[in-house]
């Protein structure tokens, strides 16, 4: 195995994605509303398509725009199913986010007659490209710690209004939190995270990192502040871990598995989402075997209930 | 254009013919399924699975190779997305038993962690020589417009299996996604439904994902059971409902996309199912926007009226009614309250006396009369059995006289001691109408 500086970028650049994902993803957790990220990937498609038929051009911005636009319509549009149509959320999402893409399937095929527009070119960006980059500083690197600082910074501003109205929304309300405000805001900042990072490193790692450093962070600690700051942890973990299964050890285990050998590193995206879940499935395990200790550590002994209902 | 209409509507295609069948008979099945599955809060359990058959795929192939035989057969890649849809399927229940993270999560988790897995292994597959390796995900999640004949026969089995053991197992089904837990105490094997019920989604998601691909397979485990939750709270009607839109959006989307022959087919029958849900979110019977507010209207509509006819009763007892008095009475707008009149006026419970009075018809009498009646039975039961301050009576009871039923005030006149009421509650209109007392 040789690490080279292309390395260390990829695990940088990895590690400030996937923390600028957990940030957002511990409050959708909260919030029950795991499956937006996966939603919002699918559902930005339309909105490629149509900064792209606006704009004329193949340039990065308008797609961009049209992007985060769709996504935050998304959110926006599965909350009015589901209040004014009383439809479960899941149920919501899924439609909003199913129709939009086949939209946007449309719309690529009616742009395609005009010139040659490949979702999969266009929208999907790999990490291990991303970062060959000219200067010092690839320009991912540089973007996906902007995010996360962004992220980060709002996450501290809002601490209190997030916390409340994730887990008390009425009591938000009632204590002059714009709730509403709130949740519009986090699919904002969902939506803006999502398509920046997807169109640098792909979809796959930011649907999963989105999610599971928060639902490890979640299973250790109930507080607000240790879940956001442990997600954190292993979002960069894994990030790191990841990377270094990629190019290290899954190609060594699948050559020898397969018998052939001159097999070169495998997706750096989406080892890091399989570590991630695995530091999860890791994690599970322990609170399990730990719960289970404590629960039969906690037992009361049959003599020990005796003594104590003879001295009272 | 009406060549082509005809053309697909004649059924001249062979091509056609298979792909119309089999979308059709998805279309309905998936619908069936899905509604399970959203009673059960886990609509998007499709995509989930969907996601988690890659490492399956991909797997598959790779063991292929180690043993040395071509990997590329269809129902070795088929065996390997079902093992591991089955996989992430039972991870999703593991993670939902053994912690407190919740069915969306846990999907997520699955849905990610398996495709980011699969997404590593189909790099390494791609890199193995011989090359025909190339394209395994296009070989195995398929298109709607190029489904063969064996696809559609594929689908109908799954489909048929889905169907019999719907029918069979209706009441477990039932039973298992409107109280679990009740099913649990009655001694129904609940996991075992439940694992069954999982285990049919994921025979109708691996067919599908091969002969439709995987947008239309989430799309119809979805979008059809939600529209069809607004035609119906009954399951017996919703169920059947459900299959009969997803087998409409599916044969819509394929005569859609015959005349178009451009666009591509799954895409149209995911907007023609959109559409339907669109219709039914509005016009839907049961649940609908349409439906329901109008019945908020007419609701809105009877509780004025109750309220206007009740101040004119009590005005009455104390004198004259006019609407500066009626305006004392309760928080109503002035010109709320004339177009209110004009309204009972026209319904024949008003009529105007002389000057700006008012003065209730034998109509009016009688309804006005049951409706301060109960308004007071009520007061005094909270007053006299639940200890609700006199101050407070008035207005809870403002809320609770619009549905009291004839029965419950039946039982309020035998709790409540007659000559206690006798002052000011009025006379049960039925007996004042028949002269008796």
């Amino acid at each position: 195995m040789d690490w080279s500086e292309i390395d260390t970028w990829i695990v940088v650049t990895g590690a400030l994605v996937s923390m600028a994902c957990a940030i957002p993803g511990v409050f959708l957790l909260l919030n029950k509303q795991s499956m937006l990220g996966d939603a919002i990937s699918h559902a930005v498609l339309p909105g490629l398509a149509i900064g792209f038929l606006l704009s004329g051009s193949r340039d990065a911005l308008p797609m961009l725009a049209g992007a985060v636009v769709a996504g935050v319509f998304t959110g926006y549009l599965t909350g009015l199913i589901q209040r004014k149509g009383n439809v479960d959320a899941g149920a919501a999402l899924g439609v909003v986010f199913c129709s939009l893409f086949a939209l946007g399937l449309i719309l690529i095929r009616l742009a395609a007659d005009r010139v040659d527009l490949d979702p999969g070119c266009v929208l999907y960006g790999s990490i291990e490209t991303a970062v060959l980059d000219t200067g010092p500083v690839p320009r991912i690197a540089l973007l996906s710690g902007g995010i996360f600082l962004a992220n980060l910074f709002l996450a501290l501003l809002f601490y209190k209004e997030l916390r409340l109205t994730a887990f008390d929304p009425a009591l938000a309300t009632a204590m002059g939190i714009p709730a509403k405000t709130m949740q519009h805001g986090l699919t904002l900042v969902t939506a803006v995270t999502t398509v920046v990072a997807f169109e640098s490193v792909g979809s796959i790692l930011v649907i999963a990192m989105l999610i599971v450093p928060g639902a490890t962070a979640l299973l250790i600690s109930h507080r607000l502040g240790l879940v956001l700051g442990l997600s954190l942890v292993f979002a960069a973990f894994a990030a790191a871990a990841g990377h270094l299964a990629a190019i290290s050890l899954v190609p060594w285990m699948l050559a020898e598995f397969t018998g052939f050998h001159e097999l070169g590193a495998v997706s750096a995206a989406g080892m890091m989402a399989a570590t991630a879940g695995l530091v999860f499935f890791a994690v599970l395990a322990l609170a399990k075997i730990r719960g289970h200790r404590a629960a039969v550590g906690a037992m009361p002994q049959a003599g020990d209930q005796a003594g104590s209902k003879a001295t009272a | 254009m009406m060549q082509e209409l005809l053309r697909f509507l004649s059924l001249q295609d062979y091509n056609t013919r298979v792909v119309l069948a089999g979308a059709s008979v998805f279309g309905a099945a998936a619908g069936l399924i899905g509604t399970f599955l959203l009673l059960r809060k886990r609509s998007l359990l499709g995509d989930t699975l969907g996601h988690s058959t890659l490492p399956g795929v991909a797997g598959a192939f790779l063991v292929a190779y180690a043993l040395g035989f071509a990997g590329k057969s269809l129902p070795w890649l088929l065996a390997g997305a079902t093992l591991s849809g089955v996989t992430g399927m039972a991870v999703v229940l593991l993670i939902r038993r053994f912690s407190r993270i919740k069915d969306d999560a846990a999907m997520a988790i699955v849905l990610s962690v398996f495709f980011g897995f699969g997404v590593t292994l189909i790099t390494a597959v791609q890199q193995l020589p011989g090359g025909n390796a190339a394209g395994l995900e296009h070989f195995i999640y398929g298109k709607t417009a190029s489904m063969t004949a064996a696809d559609a026969w594929f689908i109908l089995a799954a489909s048929l299996t889905v169907a019999g053991f719907c029918a069979a197992l209706f009441k477990e089904f039932s039973l298992l996604c409107f109280d679990e837990g009740f099913a649990a105490a009655s001694g129904w094997p609940v996991r075992f439904l439940d694992i069954l019920l999982m285990g049919l989604v994921v025979v109708i998601t691996v067919v599908g994902l091969q002969a439709v691909g995987l947008l239309l397979v989430v799309a119809l485990l979805v979008i059809p059971p939600a529209a069809a939750r607004f035609w119906s709270d009954r399951l017996g009607v919703m169920a059947p409902a459900a299959a009969a839109i997803g087998l409409l959006s599916a044969f819509g989307g394929v005569a859609a996309s015959a005349v178009f022959p451009r666009l591509p087919t799954g895409a149209v029958i995911v907007l023609c199912a959109a559409f339907c849900f669109a219709i039914s979110l509005f016009f839907g019977g049961a649940r609908g926007l349409l439906r329901s507010s109008l019945a908020q209207r007419a609701a809105n509509r009877r509780l004025r009226r109750e309220h206007l006819l009740r101040a004119v009763y009590e005005c009455l007892e104390s004198g004259t009614v006019t609407p500066a008095e009626l305006l004392k009475k309760r928080p109503w707008k002035p010109g709320e309250l004339g177009r209110e009149i004009d309204r009972s006026i026209s319904a024949g419970l008003l009529s105007r006396a002389a000057g700006s009075g008012l003065q209730l018809t034998s109509r009016g009498r009688v309804e006005a009369r049951r409706l301060v009646r109960n308004h007071r039975l009520w007061e005094l039961y909270l007053l006299h059995y639940a200890d609700v301050a006199p101050g407070r009576v008035d207005r809870d009871a403002d809320l609770i006289e619009h549905v009291l039923d004839p029965s419950l005030v039946d039982e309020l006149e035998q709790v409540l001691d007659n000559e206690r009421r006798e002052s000011f509650v009025p006379e049960n209109p039925e007996n004042a109408w028949t002269g008796r007392k």
